[in-house]
């Protein structure tokens, strides 16, 4: 026993250093001068330098590329979750006819993924006028998580006893009122869920806006970390702590949502 | 909490009453079409008027040679389709699509079991070590792309660290050799999705009973034995969701190939959909761009009915045929 733990300690170890050396490249780099990192790539900061983060920091470039991304996925994940769970509420607990077959319709939409319909979207986006618009890109993004915003929201939903819809109606309330007051409530663990793959998944989006967005203050995030990376090929330094300090807020919000995602996943895989 | 949700009822709206309550019940049949209505009407429009119009409208421009200004006049029926298949560039990027989905399965799978076998034992600092693991699924793929792209920077970081331990014989121009750059962006695909099969896997393994694995313990199976024939069958749904998504999400990579390489040295990289933006978007061919977002779209679409009818039957079953 004690050597079999010995051997996975070996492999976690392993498996740490994998994941968390390309991390520590890029933070540490972005403490280092270009000269350094050329003559030692794979040397540690010595010694530090804070003129890198700091001027990415205080540059306007970085804080407007950070409130796109922030204003497009919110729009996006507001848009997907309130329609997606009204639909859900409409395929989970009414009876009629078409039911199966509005839900078929929607689950055929994962099966197309964003990027095979960009070039089409991109034309139509275009016939409306949507282009250099951050709606151009939060709608369709928005319309694009609908799916799995239905396929996960909609068990769940019809999970909830039937019971207390009928008490709620014996007591008078009406079916919406039933929808609004006790059913969202009650479904926030799977809300949580999937407005966080609908964030991440705006967030981390990258041939749409490259196609609709060519004004460079339009950028989102993953556009303008490609961008300064093509851009300042000759300061390595810079684009390490502009890349460094690009990944945070990712990576913050997965610490806060780390649970959720699991849970969220765990549910989608079981249907 | 009943008397609020009474008092924000409209006015004008009927006294409720159950469905079957005799007078009112034509009312609330209508009132109960006009909540649907409202209920789905919203997202239909959404879904329809930016997921299905603009994949019937690329289907409409892909018969005609068109430059994205003016009108369609000049059909060309499918030709286009012709000409994207009779081109080696885009037999080429298949290929390359057919080769990053099969090495997602031969070689991600198994390290994904592997990891997940591993986190899912009693370890100290597990949940450190899970989080560690999925990191890299939450970067997107641009920031994934510009780390690997400085780290495999000839004389870079990946270079002084083989030759560090003495490996420096296998250094290559990882993203300049056409023979070699495939394999390299396959490296990083695995290092940033990895992660999500593993999280999944775990998922799984959590709906795996203890009492199975000391049942079989008890009749004494080898602990490989039990994983082989008590863990890995339970974990089937769970595996075979992940080969779906593993290979949707090969047939479509673009992101991390763009910033990359832009599909270079000489299309060596290329795929489908760096194709087609290279193609439909940068060359103004957009009646031949779409076309090629159609084959791109039939592909995704047969392999996604086929592994539906074939793998994911069982376990979708439930699922697609709906809640009664």
């Amino acid at each position: 026993m004690a050597r079999r733990n010995m051997v996975g300690y070996l492999a976690a170890f392993a498996v740490i250093g994998m994941t968390v050396v390309p991390l520590l490249f890029v933070i540490l780099g972005g403490f280092r001068t270009t000269a350094q990192i050329n003559t030692a790539p794979a040397g540690l900061p010595g010694p530090f330098v804070w003129d890198n983060y700091a001027e990415v920091a205080t540059s306007p470039q970085f804080w407007r590329l950070l409130g796109n991304s922030a204003l497009i996925a919110v729009i996006a994940t507001t848009l997907a979750v309130v329609l997606g769970s009204m639909a859900a509420f409409a395929l989970s607990r009414y009876a009629f006819k078409g039911r199966e077959a509005f839900y078929t319709l929607f689950t055929l939409g994962l099966l197309f993924p964003l990027g095979v319909a960009t070039l089409p979207l991109y034309l139509w986006l275009r016939q409306l006028g949507l282009l250099e618009n951050p709606l151009g890109v939060a709608i369709p993004e928005a319309a694009f998580s609908l799916p799995v915003t239905i396929v996960i929201l909609r068990p769940f939903m019809h999970a909830i006893p039937n019971e207390l819809e009928d008490a709620a109606l014996l007591d008078g309330a009406a079916k919406l009122g039933f929808f609004w007051r006790i059913l969202l409530p009650l479904s926030r663990p799977a809300l949580i869920t999937v407005s966080v793959l609908a964030f991440v998944t705006s967030w981390n989006f990258y041939l749409l806006p490259l196609l609709v967005f060519s004004d460079s203050t339009n950028f989102t995030l993953p556009l303008g970390v490609a961008m300064f990376q093509s851009e300042h090929t000759q300061d390595t330094a810079k684009v390490l702590a502009f890349t460094a300090l690009s990944m945070i807020p990712a990576l913050t919000f997965f610490v806060l949502a780390e649970r959720r995602m699991v849970g969220g996943l765990t549910g989608s895989v079981k249907g | 909490m009943m008397s609020a949700a009474i008092t924000t009822r409209p006015p004008t709206a009927p006294v409720p009453h159950a469905p079957a309550a005799g007078g009112t019940r034509r009312r609330s049949r209508v009132r109960t079409r006009l909540e649907l209505a409202l209920l789905l009407i919203p997202a239909l429009l959404l879904f329809t008027g930016f997921v299905l119009v603009p994949i019937g409208v690329a289907a409409y421009y892909s018969l005609f040679s068109w430059n994205g200004f003016g009108p369609l006049t000049d059909f060309v029926g499918l030709d286009n389709y012709v000409d994207a298949f009779s081109g080696d560039v885009f037999q080429g990027a298949i290929g390359h699509n057919l080769i990053i989905a099969t090495l997602s399965v031969v070689v991600q799978l198994p390290l994904s079991i592997g990891l997940a076998l591993l986190l899912n034992r009693k370890l100290r600092g597990r949940t450190f070590l899970r989080m560690v693991v999925f990191a890299p699924y939450v970067l997107s793929e641009a920031v994934t792309a510009v780390i690997w792209l400085l780290m495999l920077q000839p004389g870079g970081f990946i270079d002084e660290i083989l030759r560090a331990i003495g490996l420096g014989g296998l250094v290559q121009l990882w993203l300049a050799d056409s023979s070699i750059v495939l394999y390299t962006l396959f490296v990083v695909i695995t290092w940033k999705y990895i992660g999500f099969g593993v999280i999944l896997l775990l998922a799984g393994l959590q709906g795996v009973p203890p009492e199975l694995r000391e049942a079989a313990a008890l009749d004494g199976a080898s602990a490989w034995q039990t994983t082989r024939h008590v863990v890995l069958p339970l974990l089937g749904p769970t595996i075979r969701i992940w080969v779906f998504l593993s290979v949707i999400g090969s047939l479509q990579l673009f992101d991390l190939v763009w910033i990359m390489t832009l599909g270079g040295p000489a299309n060596a990289s290329s795929t489908m959909a760096t194709y087609l933006v290279d193609h439909g978007f940068k060359r103004y061919e957009f009646g031949f761009g779409s076309a090629v977002a159609v084959i791109l779209f039939i592909i995704c679409f047969v392999f996604a009915l086929f592994y539906q009818r074939f793998a994911l039957r069982r376990d979708t079953a439930g699922a697609m045929t709906g809640v009664r």
